[in-house]
């Protein structure tokens, strides 16, 4: 059986890849990318310590069920709200979105 | 007795309903409402000294002091606490029908002379305001309660000099008035915190209880500079009443007072308000007369002195108001003298009841003196003797008026003013010849300046006036016949029976030999006054030249307003307000106010960019600061 601690550092990994994109990337689709990257590696973390941890439980599991289907309603809305911003601005850069009128 | 609390309570009433209705109410209505109240008023005071004196009377030999209505209103420690409540003891009883009467017959006369005034329901409302004051400053049941009405007939004295506002002249007397008054009860005040801190009570009661035993225990042992601490806490209290009463040399106020309407002038600065200040050493007379004795004989010198010192003042001026504001500081100073020269029991403390005596009777014969002059004024329009002259023939009514007030202070008998002026003579015969020959000098001058006054107005030269001066109104004479019947009567009253320094009550006869002097220098006064006034001469103006500097010194009014004035401007300012002012305007507003100011400008200034706007940015700080955290939760 392949160690727990090869999962963590893979989700550790995958999880500061996204923080670093959030910080450092300056394009919308690019940070929300990024943002899927932390959803996806807490979600990983929390079947691990589930498989590992508590094998007679499936808690972790469905929360992540539960993850799954909140970043893809939350990649739908941001998705939405980057086109509107698109059709207004012409431009998704994330430092030029610093007006709340156009 | 617990009706007397509606004695204060209409009053009160009166004045909320004219302040708050303002306009909203016809002129005629509202004298009206002021006047009917102020009858109700008077009518119960009446009665309730009928009930006292004759119903309740004595019990156990004197007067008892009856509280009929008291309740705590702030509590300071277990022991002390100021209450709110009506006292009533003979003086204040007097008190009551005194100020009620001349109120009520000032409201009447005022709906005449202030006819088709702006903002003559204002004035209602304040004389309202000024009565319900004064009414809970003399039915006060401790000396806290006092304070509080005292400061609020001044305010309504501020009030009423000032109520033609437009006129920079009434600013400045109110101003004058409030500042000067106010600064004594600087005095007033410190001297109750330090009586009460002595004798851990306020209550009029308790204070003067066994000839002031309690002041005597509590404050032996305490001294400073010499005088001991009740003689300092009853001096100090004794500035307060000095400045309300006009003593010299707090008295600069009351002849500038004068600019306010005449009615004012009648009900506040000559029959009740200026006699605060004898009121309150009355009140406190046995804490007076046994703790602090050589207080009393100042009290006695400084009223002398003003005395001599209004009345001639008075012979000078000619402003017929300025000279009754004189008379009025000179007749207030009698009394001060007299109770400065009263013993204490029986027929010893005459001084006592003479002094309340001749503030009973001062009260009606000076309201009837200036109603009398704001007739005459309302007639000839101006206050300047030189502009009248020969009125009798036009103004019949007011004349005779005029003279029997002018005959009553003057001394000259059966009026009133003779037998309160005799007890005072009496009074300080016996007790100190040379206040007796300042007080008999003062009586001689008082009969001249107001035959002056009164030869100068009725007599005199024929005038031709621009307007016929006509008689006034009923609404005016009314009150000046009410008085006339009072001035006339109240003389013949026992008064010592009923108010005397023990509350015991005793005969007080006439002295024959005072009286007889005293009356005989009122007439030499008044002759000399026809001799020189009667018809328009020459000799006035040749006395007044070979006086010189002298005359001149006392038209100016000895200069104690310019006194007052280097004091303010040159010393005051320059030494106290200025140094003050740069501490206020660099270290306050300067260094702690600005400063705070720039200093948060500054640090706001230098932290303002890490508000960018920018989320990437804050959420780089927000895991800068999680890590920090989770470092520290880790390895520290």
């Amino acid at each position: 059986m392949i160690p727990m601690e090869y999962y963590l550092t893979v989700s550790t990994l995958m999880f500061f890849i996204g923080v670093f994109g959030f910080i450092s990337r300056k394009n919308l689709l690019a940070v929300l990318i990024s943002i899927e990257l932390i959803l996806n590696s807490v979600e990983i973390n929390f079947s691990i310590f589930n498989r590992y941890l508590y094998p007679d439980h499936m808690e972790g599991m469905f929360f992540s069920l539960f993850g799954i289907a909140i970043s893809a309603a939350e990649s739908a809305v941001a998705i939405a709200v980057i086109i509107n911003i698109y059709r207004t601005t012409q431009n998704i850069d994330v430092r030029q979105i610093n007006k709340m009128k156009n | 007795m617990a009706f007397t609390l509606f004695i204060l309570l209409i009053p009160l009433c009166v004045f909320l309903l004219l302040a708050l209705s303002g306009k909203r109410l016809s002129a005629g209505v509202t004298g009206v409402i002021g006047t009917l109240g102020m009858a109700v008023v008077a009518g119960l005071s009446c009665f309730s000294a009928y009930r006292y004196f004759f119903v309740i009377g004595q019990s156990g030999g004197n007067f008892p002091a009856l509280v009929p209505f008291s309740f705590e209103w702030l509590r300071f420690t277990d022991t002390l606490s100021i209450d709110l409540g009506i006292l009533l003891d003979p003086i204040s009883v007097m008190m009551l029908t005194v100020i009620s009467t001349v109120s009520l017959t000032v409201h009447l006369y005022s709906v005449g002379y202030m006819r088709g005034e702006q903002g003559f329901q204002r004035y209602c409302a304040f004389l309202s305001l000024f009565t319900f004051s004064m009414l809970g400053l003399v039915m006060a049941t401790n000396i806290f309660q006092m304070y509080v009405f005292w400061e609020l007939v001044g305010l309504s004295s501020y009030l009423l000099i000032g109520f033609y506002y437009t006129k920079p002249a009434a600013v400045a007397a109110s101003k004058k008035a409030f500042i000067v008054t106010r600064f004594a009860d600087l005095g007033f005040l410190i001297g109750i915190l330090l009586l009460s801190y002595c004798t851990g009570t306020f209550d009029f009661g308790e204070l003067t209880a066994n000839n002031g035993l309690l002041v005597i225990g509590s404050t032996t042992g305490m001294a400073f500079l010499g005088l001991s601490a009740a003689s300092w806490a009853l001096a100090l209290i004794f500035i307060g009443g000095a400045g309300k009463s006009a003593m010299f040399p707090l008295h600069v106020w009351l002849p500038d007072a004068m600019e306010g309407p005449t009615p004012v002038s009648a009900l506040i600065h000559a029959a009740t308000m200026v006699v605060a200040g004898v009121f309150l050493v009355a009140r406190m007379f046995p804490v007076y007369y046994f703790a602090a004795h050589d207080v009393l004989m100042l009290i006695g010198y400084v009223g002398a002195f003003t005395a001599l010192f209004a009345a001639v003042v008075a012979v000078t001026q000619t402003d017929i108001k300025r000279v009754l504001a004189y008379s009025t500081i000179s007749q207030i100073a009698y009394m001060m003298t007299a109770l400065g020269v009263s013993g204490f029991s029986g027929p010893d403390g005459l001084g006592y009841t003479s002094s309340m005596f001749h503030l009973f009777t001062h009260a009606f014969f000076k309201a009837l003196l200036f109603l009398g002059a704001g007739a005459v004024i309302r007639a000839v329009h101006s206050n300047e003797m030189s502009r009248m002259g020969g009125l009798r023939k036009h103004l019949p009514v007011t004349h005779v008026a005029f003279l029997v007030a002018c005959l009553a202070i003057a001394g000259i008998p059966p009026l009133s003013g003779f037998f309160s002026k005799d007890q005072i003579l009496d009074a300080a015969f016996h007790h100190d010849k040379v206040l007796f020959v300042a007080l008999w000098l003062v009586a001689g001058l008082t009969a001249f300046y107001m035959f002056r006054l009164y030869y100068n107005i009725f007599w005199g030269k024929e005038r031709t006036y621009e307007h016929k001066p006509r008689e006034a109104s009923w609404t005016m004479l009314v009150p000046l016949g009410i008085l006339v019947v009072l001035t006339a009567v109240t003389g013949f009253f026992p008064f010592s029976k009923f108010i005397s320094s023990d509350d015991m009550g005793y005969a007080a006869g006439i002295n024959r030999g005072v009286a007889a002097s005293g009356v005989a220098v009122a007439l030499i006064g008044i002759l000399a006054a026809r001799m020189l006034y009667r018809k328009e001469n020459d000799r006035p103006a040749q006395l007044a030249a070979r006086m010189g500097g002298f005359y001149r010194a006392a038209v100016e009014k000895f200069y104690i307003d310019e006194v007052w004035m280097f004091v303010t401007k040159k010393v005051i300012i320059n030494c106290v307000a200025r140094p003050l002012a740069w501490f206020d305007r660099h270290v306050i507003d300067g260094v702690l106010v600005d400063g705070t100011g720039r200093l948060t400008e500054k640090i706001a200034g230098s932290i303002k960019g890490m508000q960018s706007g920018q989320v990437q940015y804050y959420a780089l700080v927000f895991i800068a600061g999680a890590l920090a955290v989770a470092v520290w939760a880790i390895y520290i």
